[in-house]
């Protein structure tokens, strides 16, 4: 985007309006805010602006301009992602008041299942055994779903946003202006309003960041990776006997992918791949492998014509994700690198909602008071790269590859033991815990030195614990 | 339709926590209701019931002592734990989050009050 060519600011000379207090740059009783996208980010936003002003007495009119028919399968309402709410922004949700209603979570998924060429499959259990991870469709469901038994994810928070007092516009936004030092939307059909503040929530997956380059603001959209998803529908029994209540995660060394995953949903199973130019020959070659063909029955075979995409994925964070009056929450502002894009989406927007609040929306407010929380995912996505380094390592190379899946064997079967590196991995492929934090607890010595023992002993053939993985396969 | 497909069941009666024990989690009530009790046996006191959306087993996690009382599901009850360094480390970031709970917490206090006041006053009687 373009570098700022006009400020808001230069045209605080005109008259105030109401709704802001004269040159406070804060929201007052009777502001108007508009948020663009009514995906998660902007949901949140909505949700807890609303929350928060109401503690402060302050009556806000919130409009959510969302085009999209969450009630409608297929692009209509689809928003291009894997659909797993992580474990901790379950408990955090849960602790806001937020349940995810049964109508939306299509499966609570309690373990995941670690595949390795040439190893038994390694079924990991959280300590607790309880579903803790929400697996979800963020639209009303793929393309050629026969019956809709549950319903869009981002539709739910949407519903919530609108029973705390939200306007939802089912307009297109095609154009963003200054008008008085006030961001001034257009849309498709001519509509024309303008607002104090103004969240832009519109992901990386569509045209719509384009819309506010009339702002000429220093923002520069964050940079992006393709992965590809698909949708499989094998029925809830299929689904409930092959895959179970689990997140199916493989560590290949396939050249071009980087991570893998199959995620158990109701009646579908979801295909996540993260790597370079995946290509419908690399697909071909993953749903080949021996491992895969085991999660699913032994008659399947791939349909000619399934729901897939290839979305784009937040990998760099945007520069100066906020303005006076503007502000950019989830994907096209700050992520997480390859995870809980969900989790990021509420921290983000949570952010931006208590600093519009409590302490104003100009551009100082926004980089004293939202800007941080950006920066603690930024810093936590470089350590997330190193992790990610390490786990294309272990991929590769396979005595370190037979010694992860070993270690994680016995930890599995000692009840009580400390499960170090279960946890490790756990929480590296449910995203459900800082990086650093993940880096840390894989730096242990205990973990390091169990490590070190368990690929000496994968080495040495015909040693007891060498039978291990033959008992956790699925 | 159930409330939530997330979180842990626990049959009619079952403990969910018990008074004396160390806890490093706080649960939240996903659908039915839970009584919390203390004391055992005869002298023992329902001090609350608590539904749906209700938590309990927040002290623990800020005090660090003992569980004050023991809940008990009453009928089959689903919750959601909530780890305290989960918990912990989201409040460090975004105190905000702690609204809810010290609203509840308010809450609980403002009943004690008045149940203190009822107690104070018969005993005058």
């Amino acid at each position: 985007m373009a570098l700022a060519t006009e400020k808001p600011q230069s045209d605080r000379n005109s008259a105030p309006e109401p709704g802001v207090e004269a040159n406070s740059l804060k929201l007052a009783d009777g502001s108007k805010v508009a948020v663009v996208g009514g995906g998660p980010a902007g949901s949140f936003f909505s949700y807890f602006l609303l929350d928060m002003a109401e503690m402060m007495d302050l009556n806000l009119q919130v409009d959510v301009y969302e085009p999209r028919d969450y009630t409608r399968p297929g692009p209509a309402s689809c928003n291009t992602c894997g659909g797993i709410v992580s474990e901790s922004l379950v408990q955090i949700l849960a602790t806001e008041g937020i349940s995810l209603p049964e109508s939306v979570v299509q499966r609570g998924l309690d373990s995941y299942v670690l595949h390795t060429a040439g190893n038994s499959a390694v079924h990991i259990k959280t300590p607790l055994k309880e579903k803790r991870i929400a697996a979800v469709h963020r639209g009303a469901g793929p393309r050629g779903i026969k019956e809709m038994k549950w319903r869009s994810f981002d539709g739910y928070l949407q519903e919530l946003t609108v029973s705390k007092g939200a306007n939802v516009i089912k307009k297109r936004v095609q154009k963003v202006v200054w008008n008085g030092g006030r961001p001034q939307i257009e849309t498709k059909d001519g509509h024309v309003e303008s607002y104090d503040l103004l969240a832009a929530a519109v992901g990386v997956n569509t045209a719509a960041l384009k819309a506010f380059e009339g702002l000429g603001l220093t923002y520069k959209p964050p940079k992006v990776t393709r992965t590809y998803i698909s949708e499989f529908l094998l029925g809830h029994e299929t689904v409930e006997k092959c895959l179970g209540n689990a997140m199916h995660v493989f560590l290949f060394d396939m050249p071009r992918l980087k991570f893998s995953a199959l995620i158990p949903k109701g009646d579908y199973v979801t295909l996540c791949l993260l790597g370079k130019d995946i290509d419908s020959e690399l697909v071909g070659e993953f749903l080949d492998a021996p491992e895969v063909r085991r999660c699913f029955p032994p008659d399947w075979e791939k349909p000619e014509d399934f729901c897939h995409c290839s979305p784009r994925m937040n990998i760099e964070g945007a520069v100066e994700p906020f303005a006076d009056r503007v502000v950019f929450v989830g994907d096209c502002g700050v992520s997480r690198l390859y995870k809980d894009g969900i989790g990021a989406a509420y921290r983000t927007a949570k952010a931006a909602a208590v600093t519009s609040v409590f302490e104003g929306i100009s551009a100082d407010d926004f980089r004293q008071h939202f800007w941080p929380a950006c920066q603690k995912l930024e810093t936590d996505n470089k350590v997330g790269g190193l992790v990610f380094m390490a786990t294309r390592l272990v991929q590769k190379l396979g005595p370190a590859r037979n010694g992860v899946v070993r270690m994680v064997s016995g930890e599995q079967e000692k009840e009580g033991s400390k499960r170090r590196m279960s946890g490790v991995l756990w929480d590296t492929f449910t995203g459900s815990a800082p990086y650093r934090d993940i880096l840390a607890r894989s730096m242990h010595p205990a973990v390091l030195a169990s490590l070190a023992w368990n690929i000496v002993a994968g080495l040495v053939p015909f040693t007891r614990k060498n039978k291990r993985g033959d008992k956790h396969d699925t | 339709m159930t409330r939530s497909a997330l979180g842990k069941w626990f049959e009619g009666g079952e403990a969910i926590v018990s008074q004396g024990e160390v806890g490093d989690c706080m649960y939240v009530v996903e659908q039915g209701e839970v009584e919390v009790v203390q004391g055992s046996g005869e002298g023992s006191v329902r001090l609350a019931v608590l539904g749906e959306g209700e938590f309990f087993g927040e002290m623990a996690i800020f005090d660090r002592d003992v569980r004050s009382a023991t809940v008990r599901a009453l009928g089959k009850v689903q919750v959601m734990t909530v780890d305290r360094v989960t918990f912990l480390r989201r409040i460090s970031e975004d105190p905000s989050l702690a609204f809810r709970i010290i609203k509840k917490m308010s809450g609980r206090i403002r009943d004690l009050n008045n149940e203190l006041t009822g107690l104070k006053g018969k005993a005058l009687e």
